[in-house]
């Protein structure tokens, strides 16, 4: 799954075991995604010794801290971006940003 | 462990002494040899804070400097001789009168150290690890800075291959300041962004 700058997408709230590289404060909740870094072989399998191709796209994905936290302290417009592989990430159907 | 090295620190975190036992287990079963580890301790001391300061001086001086460190770090550090080498990809990101930046990871503590060296502990520590993402504003009034009025904060957390800094904004009142003048207000603490560089009266 690919995605371009300004899909709007979900990170999947799964509970995979090991060295994962997305944050749990994150799972579930929508953003967008603001760039494409680059493409990377797997960290959550180079960890364990094994090749992590094919290489991931990894992409900065960026959230509304109002979206994260119930009780943010600070403006709408603060924001958090996080660098989040594809297989993190599903599409989100909704309007545009 | 016989006891009898009074040159040895004598309280040893759980940690230090895990690390030591990993070590000298990995030098016993040549994993690692002694000029390794010594090379990797060379590696981390030749690093440090300065060469960040240096990056944004040359860009707060040279406009094409700051749109190369802007869109291609590696090779302005390279430009000034460093050795971003790193396999992990390097970005700095700009503070405007109108962004604010900080640096997290949630995760462990990556940090562009192939440039700035070791993080400092409290960017390790779980405190400043978990309250950076959720109250960046409180974190930073703590470290004594509080963004202007009107500035958005954006938190980065770097959490897989990319490590960040920040290119910090000049401090006014700095126009007869050369490069070197410049360098020296530039804190490790404002390239985190838990602060912003010194005036040059502070």
């Amino acid at each position: 799954m690919t995605y371009e700058p300004g899909d709007h997408v979900r990170v999947l709230p799964s509970e995979k075991p090991g060295h994962v590289r997305t944050p749990d404060y994150l799972k579930g909740k929508s953003g967008w995604v603001e760039s494409l870094i680059g493409a990377f072989s797997n960290p959550e399998e180079l960890a364990y010794g094994l090749s992590g191709l094919p290489e991931r796209h990894l992409y900065k994905v960026g959230f509304r801290q109002a979206d994260l936290w119930n009780d943010y302290e600070g403006p709408a417009e603060d924001r958090l971006y996080v660098d989040i592989y594809e297989h993190w990430l599903e599409p989100e159907e909704r309007g545009t940003k | 462990m016989s006891g009898h090295h009074p040159h040895e620190e004598t309280t040893t975190s759980p940690y230090a002494a895990r690390i030591r036992a990993i070590e000298a287990l990995l030098l016993e079963k040549g994993v690692l040899t002694e000029p390794e580890v010594q090379d990797g301790i060379s590696y981390m001391e030749a690093r440090s804070p300065a060469n960040g300061a240096r990056l944004v001086a040359r860009a707060w001086m040279d406009d094409g400097f700051k749109e190369l460190l802007l869109s291609d770090a590696k090779r302005a550090a390279s430009e000034l001789g460093m050795e971003p080498e790193h396999p992990a990809e390097f970005v700095v990101v700009e503070n405007t009168r109108y962004v604010h930046n900080l640096i997290v990871c949630t995760l462990c503590s990556c940090y562009p150290r192939a440039i700035l060296g070791r993080p400092p502990d409290w960017y390790k520590s779980f405190e400043y690890r978990s309250r950076a993402v959720r109250e960046p504003r409180a974190v930073m009034r703590e470290f004594g800075f509080e963004p202007p009025e009107g500035v958005e904060v954006v938190v980065h957390d770097s959490t897989a291959d990319v490590r960040y800094m920040i290119l910090p904004m000049r401090p006014t009142g700095t126009e007869d300041l050369d490069e070197e003048e410049l360098a020296r207000l530039v804190t490790r603490n404002s390239l985190v962004g838990t602060d912003v560089p010194r005036t040059p009266e502070a």
